[in-house]
């Protein structure tokens, strides 16, 4: 199965068409979907549709004799998207029964733009309901597993998207990331994701978690897939006032050899190298940072003094901001209604019933910090705390261009392992946290594997808006290493 | 800390969830583990650190406040469970 960047050079020549590469995503799907279970939803005659008219595009475009690369975008090339950003027509659930039917009538515009560039949207994804999860186990409609081990889980909550990528269903795909869902899976997966900066792209039709986190993210096999990926649907957007006036972000890896980091600066946080994370992370997390040396960047011991208050401050502020935003599920004016005498029994019973475990318990908790009495002990002191995880990134980002650090501190975990312990789960996310506390961009991927065979992912933090640094920098490590061209082993016997 | 079944009730109903015997006993157990979790937070001395509600506040993007067409009524009622005469339908509000 070809890369993103692959099958634009190869559909840009004609050397295959759009037809050819979405009936080779849907024959890979076909025969380990039943496996995976990637998706919610796919749509293959809508995309195999959507490809003839993108070959006849292309065919056009070649007959102009002036370069195709310059005005075929993502033309022709498919994508997944995760069922939390809506697609006009495609049902949305979010993982939740509590949207079970619900068909949007409009596009996110994420993925508006990705469709202007030519992109054909295959399917939407599975995830932890409402993005809440590292795990895709608290989807309501199943877990997926991760391609790599099928006994384990793909990470989340942005799992669909990654396990996608990962099993060659697409070249690459949409997610979101409030706390870690992009970046956690990616490196469960052993593919490259990308959080980029708060406000950097539109939550316009991403169906919202945590307003002051949430970001749209993107996977692909490498920095460049992304990076093509992110150029096209980053930018402000006046459907969400949140998205900041800076120019649009464009960004083209150029495939050299022999690149180097000469001039780069690179802090490694000791806070995030605890004792009790898996030693074959730190291992290989180590390497990648001492190949990083050897490519000519300076390395440098930082420090991120206020990382252990990430965790209790996320799990105030965004459960705080979810409680809020998921009042709106009410079975009022869309997904399934479980009646009742009174209107007020309607949201009783259709809340209790449809809402998960795990969104149950952040509405709870949420409500509770929220709650009068409780409010400033818990949500305006989280916010206080913010402030400080938030100055700590400040005054690293002086001393460095990016932080390194690992993704999580275990590999894929097996389904089921964290039982009924929501802190135990929380914890998996410990190191993806304070990137989205602070709006910084975050990049994932992979650096090697560990004695089972799973991939380990390293993460890279920056400044803001300079997104164009971390996937640089990783591109250039991938130019000098293969880790991120290694496929799950059912992927290559094809 | 430890929140009582009367506590968890009381975050429910302001919450609109209906909840069993069971998930009472379960939610008062696991969110008191978490709650005491994240009571770590009051460690920090937090006096003069004012709050971060937004990472870039002050500066809002408000659009014109100029009339445009939305979404057509009929498109938004396709996924209503109720309706009647171009509204959601919803039971009485009042017993």
């Amino acid at each position: 199965m070809f890369s993103l960047t692959e099958a634009q050079k190869l559909l840009q020549s004609g050397e295959i068409s759009s037809r050819e590469l979405v009936s080779a995503c849907l024959e890979r799907i076909s025969a380990l979907e039943g496996t995976i279970h990637a998706f919610l939803h796919l749509d293959a005659e809508g995309a195999l549709k959507q490809a003839d008219a993108a070959d006849a595009k292309l065919a056009g475009l070649r007959k102009t004799g002036l370069p195709v690369s310059e005005s075929a975008g993502l033309l022709g090339i498919p994508m997944a998207i995760k069922d939390v950003l809506t697609v006009e027509g495609m049902p949305c659930t979010c993982g939740s029964k509590i949207l079970e039917g619900y068909i949007p009538p409009f596009t996110a515009t994420v993925v508006k733009k990705l469709q202007a560039a030519g992109v054909i949207v295959l399917g939407k994804t599975n995830t932890d309901e409402f993005a809440m999860g590292s795990s895709t186990e608290n989807s309501a409609y199943g877990v997926t597993r991760n391609p790599w081990d099928t006994s384990r889980v793909p990470g989340g909550s942005s799992g669909g998207s990654a396990a996608a990528v990962a099993a060659g269903f697409a070249p690459a795909a949409l997610g979101s990331d409030t706390g870690g869902s992009v970046r956690q899976p990616a490196s469960f997966c052993g593919v490259t994701g990308l959080k980029p900066t708060y406000g950097r792209a539109s939550r316009y039709g991403l169906v919202a978690y945590g307003s002051s986190l949430d970001c749209v993210g993107a996977f692909g096999r490498s920095a460049a897939d992304v990076a093509a990926v992110f150029s096209v649907y980053n930018g402000r957007d006046p459907l969400d006032a949140t998205t900041q006036d800076v120019p649009a972000a464009k960004i083209v890896l150029e495939t050299e050899t022999g690149s180097s980091l000469a001039g780069i600066r690179i802090g490694v946080p000791k806070e995030y190298f605890l004792a009790g994370i898996q030693p074959e992370v730190e291992e290989k997390v180590r390497a990648a940072i001492q190949k990083m040396e050897d490519l000519g960047a300076e390395i440098r011991e930082v420090s991120l003094p206020h990382t252990e208050y990430a965790l209790p401050v996320y799990y105030l502020i965004a459960p705080a901001e979810a409680s809020a935003n998921l009042a709106r599920f009410d079975g009022v004016r869309y997904g399934p209604r479980v009646s009742g005498e009174t209107m007020w029994d309607v949201f009783y019973k259709t809340r209790g019933e449809k809402f998960g475990d795990e969104v149950t318990r952040r509405i709870m908790l949420g409500t509770y910090a929220l709650s009068a009495g409780y409010y400033d002990a818990f949500y305006g002191q989280a916010q206080k705390a913010r402030t400080l995880i938030k100055r700590d990134f400040e005054q690293v980002f002086r001393e460095v261009d990016a932080v390194a650090c690992p993704v999580a501190p275990t590999t894929a975990f097996k389904i089921g392992s964290h039982g009924d312990d929501p802190l135990a789960m929380y914890l998996e996310d410990i190191f993806t946290l304070p990137a989205n506390l602070a709006g910084v961009p975050g990049l994932a991927f992979p650096v090697g594997f560990d004695a089972a065979g799973l991939p380990v992912g390293m993460q890279l933090m920056g400044r803001h808006f300079n997104e164009a640094a971390l996937l640089k920098i990783a591109h250039i490590y991938q130019q000098a290493t293969d880790w991120h061209l290694a496929r799950p082993r059912f992927a290559v016997e094809q | 800390m430890s929140l009582t079944i009367q506590e968890v009730e009381q975050i429910a109903r302001l919450a609109r969830l209906e909840l069993t015997d069971e998930e009472k006993a379960r939610y008062r157990e696991q969110l008191s583990a978490i709650l005491d979790h994240v009571a770590q937070l009051q460690r920090l001395d937090t006096a003069s650190i004012p709050p971060t509600a937004s990472i870039f506040s002050g500066d809002s993007h408000l659009r014109r406040d100029e009339p445009r067409p939305g979404l057509p009524r009929e498109e938004l009622l396709k996924n209503a469970p109720e309706q009647e005469k171009g509204q959601f339908k919803i039971p009485p509000v009042f017993e």
